[in-house]
């Protein structure tokens, strides 16, 4: 069942009033973005429901924009005089002479993801319940497991956005997210496992036993883990799992591809538009239009159609990630990267589903190829700077590969190299692709963003360990 | 709107909240303006005036506990807000120990909180502050190549509380404060150096400083080669310190101790460091930036010694953790809030490290050979906060023959916290205000053994 197209959040012709008003001072380029968002959340800890909260929020956030100065102000509330203030606020700095918009276009709304059960359609007993039986399943797995955290987090959020280039957007997006992270304990050995699920979808995601399998494969990750030994430290291929493994690329290669580091030159792809950085079989894309997925918007935050960009092929760098001011430095058009965080913040260019386009082969190949490396399933997070290109990243679940097969696990790993040198070192592509869920950080902005790949080979990483030699 | 009016709001939602059918009933209020400026090659990237005004509502019905935030302030709005609370209440389970803080005393206000010679500077005069301090770190050493944004950002806000058992309150605080990222270019190596600096004003901010600091860390950088693994003693940056020592007070939190979540539960009154380590909390002290008269719960703030001469004193309360100690234990006043948006939650508010005597000189010397790190990367992934564990990714530089040396990166320390604090074999003398780790007065610390992974 096709749900209607979202309704914008203003009239037209009150947004066109605004966006009028945003350039009484001048500016190339004004916006009027509003918002207005309902989520609820609770989370089961030692066993008991716990931590409920909801919360109802509606504001706007006008921006001018006059040659490269942007001038921005939010204000809490929809109401006329609130986007009056907002417009005036955002005006004030100016000292130029009054702008004229270009009337509005027919609104634009992309029909909203199929959502087959509403969130809010469902009684909080049944969430409930769900972290009830995710505690029990993962308590399950023996008395190893101590510890079971489990959250759920349903929001609805809607947008409008109108523009002085005529542009007049609404969207809708409904995503709801389960997390368990799991500590299990062996005499004074403690080890974590964490797992999610979650989409641009509504609450049948998490039926029919899938959020209970979230809670086991959490359970069996941290009791597996309690048999690790220190990890190893030194240089030696490294395959990274599929799934949250596509966190690395994310981290290594996606936020430098983001254009406005590109036009900072704060970033090691500057310049390397049509070079080859990857073998010839790496393919890469960031795709905001999956159905269903995370990091899938129908417009992006400035009403932007989001779309699919390949920006690696066949090994080259064939696109950076586009916002609209970027977009018009670059002389080209956004390619619907352009993510806010909520009303309080400024559009700027960040990833959507961001993954490596399945390859050839299974995992169990490109692990029985290496003598001795190691595996890295997944990571509990990252950091990189992109100026360098150096990163970091510390591995949650990993293995020692001896003899072309995984052997232990390991506790207190590290990644660490260099982004260019990494990708250049990717030798293998496994076939078996998967998205994950994850949130991502850039300038105090967070935004739920996709993750996929199938496993990946990197010929030669440091690996940073408690095991000297 | 006035610290009074929203004090009064404050009440207008517990009543509302009462008569919804809340037991107890608790209401946050918070109304600030802000400031942002962004300035990249010399010119204002981004200028963002910010006005929030929200509030948050914890309910509390036979020991279940809820919480609710709105930004529709009329009564219908408070109405709507107080339903979404008692909604989320009825869904959690009882839990024993949940139920509205009690009075717990006056607070003292805190000097110098809000400091009214903020509002004297307009917005012209903070673009111009913004502007010197990226041009500071660029006339520093032709070296700096490019800045990667500079930043200034300031906020006057007003904070309310009030609760169904008699607690009422309202303050007003100031801050702003100032970064940079400055980026260092030669023989075709490129670093990156932060510099930064905060205050209750803008006055308090000195451009050529925060500029300078940024271009010192990023040249002193050039040329960075990895070192050799091995294990030897370290000295931690201030910066670096600090964010280890957030790390140690969340760790101390007694919500991360009772949940079996702190490789320090069931130590009080052990040593747990070395002698040379003593560690307070201080949510009253008028330089920290954390400070408030009382803390998100309406408890007044005040001191916590955490570790005293290596010996763990106590771990960090809010009301709940307190009550489910027992034994008279009473709140620390380290309910935290980020905002209206969220509930309160255990943490740190000022964290300060006793200073020892010897000079950051001194302290090398000691080391001899050794690593001083000046950057630590991935901290919050890198530590296992369960075991202690920890492995992340560093810069820094050599120590050689008890002075620095040659720069270091793409290196990992390891180690684990319980090891890490018996080995610190002392702090230094030079202390100074860090914003990583939440709000950290320290000085630089030296390490007698951690492991670095590098080539």
């Amino acid at each position: 069942m096709a749900a209607p197209p979202p309704q914008p959040l203003v009239e037209a012709e009150l947004a066109e009033r605004i966006v009028a008003r945003a350039l009484a001072n001048g500016g190339d380029l004004a916006e009027l973005f509003c918002e207005e968002r309902a989520g609820r959340g609770f989370q089961i800890d030692e066993s008991r429901v716990e931590r409920a909260q909801t919360g109802a929020e509606r504001g706007a956030g006008v921006r001018v924009v006059s040659g490269d100065t942007t001038y921005f102000a939010h204000v809490d509330g929809l109401a006329e005089a609130d986007l009056e203030r907002a417009a005036d606020a955002a005006a004030a700095a100016l000292r130029g002479e009054r702008g004229e918009p270009r009337a509005l276009e027919a609104l634009h709304a992309p029909a909203p993801q199929e959502i087959q059960i509403e969130p809010d359609s469902v009684e909080a007993e049944p969430k409930a319940d769900l972290l009830r039986v995710c505690d029990q399943r993962a308590r399950a797995k023996g008395s190893e497991v101590q510890q079971v955290q489990a959250s759920y987090a349903e929001a609805r959020r809607r947008i409008t956005v109108a523009n002085s280039d005529g542009r007049f957007a609404a969207d809708e997006r409904t995503r709801i997210r389960l997390g368990v992270q799991v500590v299990a304990r062996r005499n004074d050995t403690v080890e974590t496992g964490f797992e999610t699920r979650g989409g641009h979808r509504g609450f049948e995601l998490l039926a029919d036993g899938a959020g209970e399998a979230v809670a086991e494969k959490a359970a069996d990750t941290a009791v597996t883990l309690l048999d690790a030994d220190p990890a190893p430290a030194g240089a030696m291929p490294v395959v990274v799992g599929s799934g949250f493994g596509g966190v690395l690329f994310h981290e290594m290669t996606g936020h430098g591809l983001e254009a406005d580091h590109i036009q900072k030159g704060a970033s090691v792809y500057t310049g390397k538009l049509g070079e080859r950085v990857a073998a010839l079989f790496l393919v890469a894309y960031d795709d905001g239009s999956l159905p269903g997925e995370w990091g899938t918007d129908g417009v992006d935050d400035e009403g932007t159609p989001t779309q699919r960009t390949a920006v690696i092929d066949e090994g080259r760098i064939t696109s950076y990630l586009y916002d609209l001011l970027t977009a018009r430095k670059d002389e080209t058009a956004s390619t619907g990267n352009g993510r806010r965080e909520s009303f309080r913040h400024l559009p700027i260019p960040r990833m959507t589903n961001t993954f490596i386009a399945p390859g050839e082969g299974t995992p169990e190949e490109l692990i029985a190829e290496v003598d001795r490396g190691f595996y890295a399933v997944s990571f509990a997070g990252g950091q990189v700077d992109p100026t360098t290109g150096d990163f970091v990243f510390g591995v949650s679940e990993g293995y020692l590969i001896e003899s072309g097969k995984v052997t232990k696990p390991c506790r207190g790993a590290t990644l660490i190299g260099n982004c260019l040198d990494a990708l250049g070192k990717i030798d293998a592509v496994a076939d078996d692709f998967e998205m994950k869920t994850g949130f991502c950080g850039k300038g105090g902005q967070r935004a739920p963003v996709g993750t996929g790949q199938g496993h990946v080979r990197i010929a030669e990483l440091t690996v940073g360990g408690t095991a000297v030699g | 709107m006035s610290a009074e009016g929203l004090e009064q709001l404050a009440e207008r939602a517990v009543d509302a909240a009462l008569q919804t059918g809340a037991g107890d009933a608790e209401a946050f209020v918070q109304d600030s303006v802000g400031l942002e400026v962004r300035v990249f090659d010399g010119d204002v990237e981004s200028l963002t005036e910010a006005g929030q005004r929200g509030l948050g509502l914890r309910c509390w019905i036979d020991g279940r506990a809820g919480f609710a935030y709105g930004t529709e302030l009329s009564d219908a709005g408070l109405a709507d807000i107080a339903a979404g609370a008692v909604e989320a209440t009825r869904i959690t389970d009882s839990d024993e120990f949940a139920a509205a803080p009690d009075p717990a005393g006056d607070p003292t206000p805190i000097e110098g909180l809000a400091d009214p010679g903020a509002a004297e500077w307009s917005t012209e005069r903070r673009v111009e502050l913004t502007k010197a301090v990226e041009a500071a770190a660029r006339e520093a050493d032709p070296r700096v190549v490019a800045v990667e944004t500079a930043v200034y950002v300031d906020e006057r806000a007003s904070a309310a509380l009030a609760n169904s058992r008699g607690i009422a309150g309202a303050y007003e605080a100031t801050f702003a404060y100032a970064y940079l990222q400055a980026i260092a270019e030669e023989d075709g190596d490129r670093q990156t150096g932060l510099g930064f600096g905060m205050g209750r004003s803008p006055a308090a901010l000195d451009a050529q400083a925060i500029g300078g600091e940024a271009a010192d860390r990023s040249t002193s950088l050039l040329g960075a080669a990895k070192p050799q693994s091995r294990s030897c003693p370290v000295v931690l940056d201030p910066t670096v310190a600090a964010s280890f020592a957030g790390f140690i007070g969340g760790v101390l939190c007694a919500d991360a101790v009772q949940r079996g979540r702190s490789p320090f539960a069931d130590r009080l009154g052990d040593e747990i460091a070395s002698a040379a380590l003593t560690l307070a909390d201080d949510g009253h002290d008028p330089a920290g930036l954390n400070s408030a008269p009382f803390d998100g719960e309406g408890i007044p703030s005040g001191r916590t010694p955490l570790i005293e001469g290596g010996t763990l004193g106590a771990y960090l309360h809010d009301s709940y953790t307190a009550r489910r100690q027992g034994n008279g234990q009473r709140s620390t006043a380290n309910a935290a809030r980020s905002g209206y948006r969220s509930p309160p939650s255990v943490s740190t508010s000022n964290l300060l490290v006793e200073p020892g005597a010897r000079s950051f000189e001194e302290l090398l010397a000691d080391a001899g050979e050794g690593m001083y790190i000046t950057d630590v990367a991935g901290l919050h992934s890198g530590v296992n906060p369960v075991s202690g564990q920890f492995s992340v990714g560093a810069t820094g530089r050599a120590i050689s023959g008890g002075e620095l040396s040659d720069p270091a990166d793409e290196f990992t320390v390891a180690s684990d916290l319980q090891s890490m604090l018996m080995a610190v074999a002392a702090a230094g003398s030079e202390t100074r205000w860090v914003p990583f780790g939440g709000s950290v007065n320290t000085a630089a610390l030296m390490i007698g053994e951690m492991t670095i992974g590098g080539a």
